[in-house]
């Protein structure tokens, strides 16, 4: 009964702990796309830039897996990101860009600073795709297999240890 | 002193890098015509968690998704959708999570449960706290 006295001073030293351990842990604020596993939505993007082909579902569709990157100009991670999109291209991964909320102008200058790894890029000016996708930010990847079904999702820029993952689950794909 | 406090009010604006130049879309900052479809957007909007500032719903957030999710929703309202259907939509891509009205499901029965074990362990609580001092 004595020992009941020290409960409530128990309890808030339990209270600390968590809040401590939950500092220490900060939780996994990466939204999951619900997507996965999922045909891609329909939908027919305006093209970005003059003699870059634009995309569609069905270009998604077209038997050959691939990544859709979404990825902008105005994304810093996605600056650090485009030589590994560009590895990826070199190993024949065909990549597909959705330029969210981009000016053709400075998309121009991004491609020219940073390379161009992209087969299509489809404008987003109002993240319409982007949320059709399930996707929460930029830059984010999804491999996207034959037959147009959505089979991985990669949130944050890819990075160099990353490209193995990548490489095989677009060869599995298939 | 001086060139400091230019330093550091440019270490404040630098965030500002983090969004696009492009303006907020057509309906994120404007209400719909239609009175009734504005109150169904906006009940709407304020059930909605914002992808990125996560503890704010999109009625509330200046973020730039936000903005556009906003434009989202009152697009689909003015085109006659119902709000049920485009939270479906939307959970179906981002999960329950989006949502501030956690649908009952049993992953969620104990939140519907704890305010009334709590209230039945108080007045347990309290009642023999109460025949003690009457028995005193």
């Amino acid at each position: 009964m004595k020992l009941l006295r020290f409960l409530p001073l128990a309890l808030v030293g339990l209270v600390v702990a968590a809040l401590v351990w939950r500092l220490a842990n900060p939780p996994d604020t990466n939204v999951e796309s619900g997507m996965v596993g999922k045909p891609v939505p329909a939908f027919t993007a305006d093209a970005t830039l003059p003699g870059k082909p634009s995309v569609s579902s069905a270009d998604l569709s077209d038997g050959r897996p691939k990544l859709v990157n979404f990825f902008a100009s105005w994304c810093v991670p996605c600056v650090g990101e485009a030589p590994v999109l560009t590895m990826l291209k070199q190993q024949g991964v065909p990549i597909v860009g959705i330029a969210v909320r981009d000016r053709p102008a400075d998309l121009r200058q991004f491609l020219s600073d940073n390379g161009d790894p992209f087969e299509r890029i489809g404008s987003d000016p109002q993240s319409k795709l982007q949320l059709a996708f399930g996707s929460a930010g930029v830059p984010e990847t999804f491999v996207v297999d034959g037959r147009g079904i959505i089979r991985m999702q990669h949130i944050g820029p890819i990075e160099p240890d990353d490209v193995a993952d990548l490489v095989a689950a677009v060869k599995d794909a298939r | 002193m001086k060139p400091f406090l230019l330093l550091a009010a440019l270490a404040i604006a630098s965030p500002a890098l983090g969004d696009s130049s492009l303006p907020p879309a057509h309906w994120a900052n404007q209400q719909l015509p239609d009175a009734q479809q504005e109150a169904e957007a906006q009940a709407l909007m304020e059930e909605i968690r914002c992808l990125v500032c996560q503890g704010q719903s999109i009625a509330d957030s200046d973020a730039e998704i936000a903005g556009d999710m906003r434009d989202m929703v009152r697009r689909r309202i003015a085109a006659g959708e119902k709000p049920s259907a485009i939270r479906a939509w939307l959970i179906q891509r981002y999960g329950a999570w989006i949502t501030f009205m956690p649908p009952s499901e049993p992953a969620t029965w104990p939140l519907w449960l704890a305010p009334i074990a709590l209230l039945v362990g108080g007045g347990l609580i309290a009642r023999a706290r109460l025949k003690k001092r009457a028995a005193k």
